[in-house]
């Protein structure tokens, strides 16, 4: 066996006139969390599709745990976990029953369901909610739950798609505690998100916009490799000087944090600090500082050709 | 095929019935309702249709006619009218469904009349017999034309306190089966065959579908589950559902109605249950067609009303033209409605309806595969 969880290449997908996925390269390391992170629409979910064999890809080979897709996808179904977007396991089912479920559905002998099931409500501290109908959870205890029943039968990759969209802070850290315990037990992960700090976590990750991707990853490479240097500068008048500065080619992006303006300067520019000075804006040194880019930043720099 | 995926399904799909109250009272309310509300209701002898009388002898005779012809109770005088003119704008208005118009010289029409049963009407009284009154009948109704027209040769020789005379009838009529004439013995085994089509069509088509809409279809695709085991897993609960309700209908109609089945009731089980096979299947087909559960409802009511029109249930089979007699022979309801009155009332086996039988079990095999191809475990 290799040590790719996932190879891809040449992937596309059109539906009717619409391409969905632009020639799609991807090498997804075992026991690596990787990390789709782009807008939505951007084909995020069409990608996570082709990849679990749901569906055929118009041209391009896939292959997943070292299995062909579409042709083994029967195969694969036994191998891997899939979390929706949306919450998909049974509203008017009690968590138990709903894990149980699960548990039949995938095969595992009656004498270790019962075992299996109470480890995962322990593990993911649904044990006094077991009882409880799935419907009336938080949206944190549901996403635990689908976790849950996502890793029944210890797939060897999971796949989820955006898992956070709905909980809150606390419970995504939560969340991505247990990630990396699985990842940690050798189970390979692809994560969909267009949260930046969700991304940040992944070991590696590719921007996808409007179904091209447009770089892939650690966060720290990308962040190394980032065609543009982040300044800051503070001033009074920021809306103004964002307009003023936006207007020319060489600043790639100008976004405002509170009293200070985050510019993005490309890097054909060699001094970007005196070259900002030199403009006639009436800037002083003491308003500039670079700063370390931010995964944001990156973000922003590789899909800046779609919008402004 | 994995059992312990079908038993998982059906387990589900169990709880999922049983926290569902108001599905669950359907259940049972349902056959429970309908047939206590049709078994009453649909009556084919029409009694006491309400008419107007508009006597222009104003005679006692005239009255002794209009009570004779109420004590036979096909009508029953609501109205009384003066003028013809009032008791047609009552006949518009559907105040009345039937005028009966008594003409000034009726004594004469009588004694002259045939049906009195004086001698031999000689031969210029025959030229000269006229109807001794007419009614005018709400034509667009041909059930109610029907009843009135009994009436034309109503007996008079009673109202003259004159013997009546018996005529010999050209044919004897013997009505097997039904002896009493009672409309709701042929109601009962129709009634099992609409209820069926309705609560099994309705229920395996909205459970697909359900699940498209809730998502759970998505989760479910990415599993080891196939298209079979899901389609055979989410039918069988439906089958005891099915056989309750009939055992519903089946034991209050012999309570209430004091219906009774004359057949053997194994082979009438046999039979319900390839009809409940075969009503299950045309549900998963839908479901596998409809996109939300809005759709399959419309599907269902499509299906619902032919097999309630044209199955034989409401109409005889033999008086629809031949194209109309093909479609009802297409609807499972037809074949099973036909089998399931000769078997219950007639004391019919299976092997005399072996065409029937034969019919539902094949749509159920054929159905169940196009449902499965149908149905694919791919979004594409």
């Amino acid at each position: 066996m290799s040590e790719w969880a996932i190879q891809a290449q040449g992937l596309l997908r059109k539906f009717g006139d619409f391409v969905a996925i632009q020639q799609l390269d991807l090498n997804i390391e075992k026991g690596q969390i990787y990390g789709f992170l782009g807008p939505n629409g951007c084909g995020k979910t069409t990608a996570i599709r082709m990849l679990t064999g749901l569906l055929t890809p118009t041209k391009g080979q896939v292959n997943v745990l070292g299995l062909e897709l579409p042709k083994q996808a029967a195969e694969l179904r036994f191998e891997i976990g899939y979390m929706t977007q949306k919450f998909s396991l049974y509203d008017d089912l009690t968590v138990r029953e709903n894990l149980r479920f699960m548990a039949q559905i995938y095969g595992l002998p009656s004498r270790s369901q019962h075992r299996r099931v109470e480890e995962l409500l322990n593990i993911y501290g649904l044990d006094n909610k077991a009882s409880q109908l799935a419907g009336s959870m938080s949206g944190g205890q549901r996403q635990r739950l689908a976790l849950a029943a996502a890793v029944i039968h210890q797939p060897k990759m999971l796949f989820l798609d955006e898992p956070t969209s709905a909980v809150d802070p606390e419970n995504r850290r939560d969340f991505w505690e247990q990630l990396f315990d699985l990842s940690d037990q050798g189970c390979s992960i692809l994560v969909s998100t267009h949260y930046m700090d969700e991304a940040e976590r992944c070991h590696k990750l590719a921007i996808l916009e409007a179904g091209h991707k447009r770089a892939d990853g650690s966060p720290a490479e990308l962040m190394q490799q980032m065609g543009a240097t982040v300044i800051e500068l503070e001033s009074s008048s920021l809306r103004q000087l964002k307009a003023q500065l936006t207007a020319h080619a060489q600043v790639l992006s100008a976004a405002q944090l509170g009293n200070r303006l985050r510019v993005l300067v490309d890097k054909a520019v060699t001094d970007p600090m005196a070259w900002l000075l030199s403009l006639p804006l009436g800037l002083t040194l003491s308003q500039l500082t670079e700063v370390r880019p931010s995964l944001e930043d990156v973000f922003v720099t590789c899909t800046g050709e779609g919008r402004q | 095929m994995n059992f312990t995926r079908i038993r998982a399904i059906i387990i589900k799909e169990l709880l999922q019935l049983k926290r569902d109250r108001m599905t669950f009272g359907m259940v049972v309310m349902i056959p429970l309702i309908q047939l206590i509300l049709f078994g009453y209701a649909i009556n084919t002898n029409v009694r006491d249709i309400p008419a107007a009388l508009v006597d222009h002898s104003g005679s006692a005779l005239g009255r002794i006619i209009s009570s004779s012809v109420e004590a036979s109770q096909v009508v029953k005088f609501t109205h009384i009218y003066a003028d013809l003119e009032q008791a047609k704008a009552a006949l518009r208005a559907a105040d009345v469904r039937a005028v009966l118009v008594i003409p000034y010289d009726v004594s004469q029409r009588l004694v002259r009349h045939q049906a009195v049963g004086m001698a031999q009407p000689n031969s210029t009284d025959q030229q000269l017999a006229r109807p001794i009154g007419q009614w005018l009948v709400d034509g667009s109704d041909t059930m109610i034309t029907a009843a009135i027209k009994s009436l034309m040769n109503m007996p008079l020789a009673n109202l003259l306190d004159k013997p009546v005379i018996a005529g010999v009838p050209t044919f004897a009529v013997a009505p097997f089966y039904n002896p009493a004439q009672r409309s709701v013995v042929n109601t009962v085994p129709g009634l099992v065959g609409v209820i069926l089509t309705m609560t099994m069509i309705l229920f395996t088509s909205a459970a697909i579908v359900r699940e498209r809409e809730r998502g759970n279809l998505e989760m479910l695709i990415n599993t080891p589950i196939s298209s079979m085991e899901l389609m055979l897993g989410k039918i069988t609960p439906f089958i005891f559902i099915g056989a309750l309700q009939v055992a519903i209908i089946l034991s209050l109609s012999y309570w209430i109605f004091n219906v009774s089945v004359m057949g053997d009731l194994l082979q009438l089980a046999l039979l319900t249950l390839l009809f409940i096979a075969a009503s299950l299947t045309l549900g998963l087909l839908i479901s596998t067609i409809a996109k939300t559960q809005l759709q399959s409802m419309q599907m269902t009511i499509f299906v619902l009303l032919p097999s309630i029109l044209l199955s034989g249930f409401m109409f005889p089979y033999e008086a629809m033209p031949n194209i109309v007699q093909w479609i009802s022979e297409a609807l499972p309801a037809t074949h099973f409605i036909r089998a399931f009155r000769a078997i219950m009332l007639r004391e019919a086996s299976l092997i005399d309806m072996h065409a029937d039988a034969l019919w539902l079990a094949g749509f159920t095999v054929l159905g169940l595969i196009l449902a499965a191809i149908r149905f694919k475990k791919r979004l594409d």
